[in-house]
């Protein structure tokens, strides 16, 4: 794993047993000695704690009007303090990746994905110029779970206060922490970025206390995907427009009918008017087999086409069974629609369901 | 007790011979979610894939280690996958084949030789 990066904590996973694997070029726990299936349910029942260093965090100082023209979404009417989802999108309207951004005053910071940051970084440049500022000097770490207010505000008091996509910057023995109130599992729970040289200090703070365990990216996954959150990369990409991936409620009214200059407009306003010729669903097996990213749908055990395909599937822990997303025609995509998921060889039934799968905790 | 390079134990208790994987094997899939079993009654060939694994992690196939019938299967282990993780070389073994060539188990490892090759 010669060419991979290593985030501050990196020491800290190989310690507690972490099985390091190559991710997004970079070198990340993909479990610990407890199994994805118990770190999942630990983190819906207590607290987990996760590295996501990996991911990209960037300073903007421009007007946020100007990463408007980036981004389909209402930063200018974001307030100070206040964190938002969103998604780049490109002159055909599709997801060039998709992010957080926040209003902290006199700048904007946004968090973006590991695989994707490069790219980011460099359409930013190319459109903003000298504003983009990339920090390399703080880690992120993500603290889920019913438990993470407790655990955190022993060390940050200040963090029980905050509300759902809350951010500030709240000074700590481990250094100013920039905290945000949001996480990507479907639990309350926090994003935490901190100097590099207090990570590792502040990781073991957190994990000494009895409910945080740490987590990998594989308990990671099944998390979101039971949240129905999406992977960029396998549920969202450039072939994929945010209305055909349900992430219309990602772009605010404003952005509908006053300030429509976004990359993609034309197409994906003509969705939001018209609709989609596709959407992305849930997608629940009638048997006990998941059907995992690539699996072919068909409208009947002997149609000759597939319509769609499973972008993401794995079992889920706490539903306790398999679980998918994929894309289908919208004329299939309504709940209780049966379709038939071929795997390995077989059709087996499989039924369009609501998103998520569990209903999120989130601390409004 | 014989071991395949395929993590598969073969217990043959008078002309019977029970299947099932290594603890190593189950470690290395992880947490194990769904399995599918041949129908008893099946004739099977020596590397035919007979049964499904499913872990949180990915599918992976089973190898016929022998030719013969199957007899017998786990129905415990379908019906709770976790029982795999839990005791792989004990009360989880996935089916039990009647060979009908079974100097085939011949060529397989003996315990020590298995400790050796998973190092």
């Amino acid at each position: 794993m010669g060419d991979l990066k290593r985030t501050p904590l990196f020491d800290l996973h190989v310690e507690r047993g972490g099985k390091m694997v190559p991710f997004a070029g970079w070198e990340m726990p993909v479990q610990y000695p407890l199994g994805v299936m118990k770190e999942h349910l630990h983190t819906r029942a207590a607290a987990g704690l996760f590295d996501v260093s990996h991911m990209g965090q960037v300073i903007l100082r421009c007007d946020p009007a100007a990463l408007e023209t980036l981004v389909p979404v209402d930063v200018v009417g974001l307030a100070e303090g206040r964190q938002r989802y969103g998604v780049f999108t490109n002159a055909a309207g599709g997801i060039m990746d998709d992010l957080m951004l926040a209003n902290r005053g006199d700048h904007l910071f946004l968090v973006v994905n590991a695989a994707m940051a490069d790219q980011d970084i460099a359409h930013l440049r190319a459109h903003l110029g000298d504003a983009v500022e990339v920090i390399t000097d703080r880690a992120l770490l993500a603290l889920q779970g019913p438990k993470a207010e407790a655990a955190l505000a022993r060390i940050a008091p200040d963090v029980a206060g905050m509300r759902f996509m809350d951010l500030a910057v709240i000074p700590s023995d481990y250094g100013a922490l920039w905290v945000s109130r949001s996480g990507y599992t479907g639990e309350d729970g926090y994003e935490i970025s901190v100097g590099e040289a207090q990570a590792t200090a502040l990781a073991e703070a957190l994990l000494t206390m009895e409910e945080v365990e740490p987590i990998g990216l594989g308990a990671r996954d099944s998390l979101r995907l039971e949240a129905g959150l999406c992977l960029y990369g396998s549920d969202i990409d450039t072939t994929t427009t945010p209305i055909e991936a349900g992430l219309g409620w990602a772009i605010q009214k404003v952005r509908r009918t006053d300030r429509t200059d976004f990359p993609g407009a034309a197409t994906i306003l003509d969705q939001i008017e018209n609709g989609a010729p596709r959407k992305r669903v849930g997608l629940l097996p009638e048997g006990r087999a998941p059907m995992r990213a690539g699996t072919q749908l068909f409208a009947s055990p002997d149609a000759g086409d597939p319509i769609g395909s499973v972008t993401s599937g794995a079992f889920g822990p706490s539903i306790e069974r398999p679980m998918s997303m994929g894309y289908v025609p919208t004329s299939s995509a309504a709940p209780g629609t049966t379709l038939f998921g071929d795997v390995r060889g077989k059709r087996l039934p499989v039924t369009v369901a609501p998103l998520p799968f569990r209903p999120a905790t989130f601390k409004r | 007790m014989k071991y395949t390079e395929e993590h598969e134990w073969l217990d043959d208790v008078d002309g019977i011979v029970t299947v099932g994987i290594t603890a190593h094997a189950a470690e290395q899939l992880g947490d194990i979610v769904f399995v599918e079993l041949p129908e008893v009654g099946t004739e099977v060939t020596k590397d035919d894939e007979i049964v499904v694994i499913e872990s949180v992690k990915a599918a992976s196939d089973i190898l016929a280690p022998i030719d013969g019938e199957i007899v017998e299967i786990n129905e415990a282990i379908v019906e709770e996958p976790g029982k795999v993780n839990d005791d792989p070389e004990g009360e989880a073994w996935f089916f039990r084949i009647k060979p009908s060539e079974p100097e085939q188990m011949d060529d397989y490892m003996d315990e020590n030789e298995y400790k050796d090759f998973i190092g």
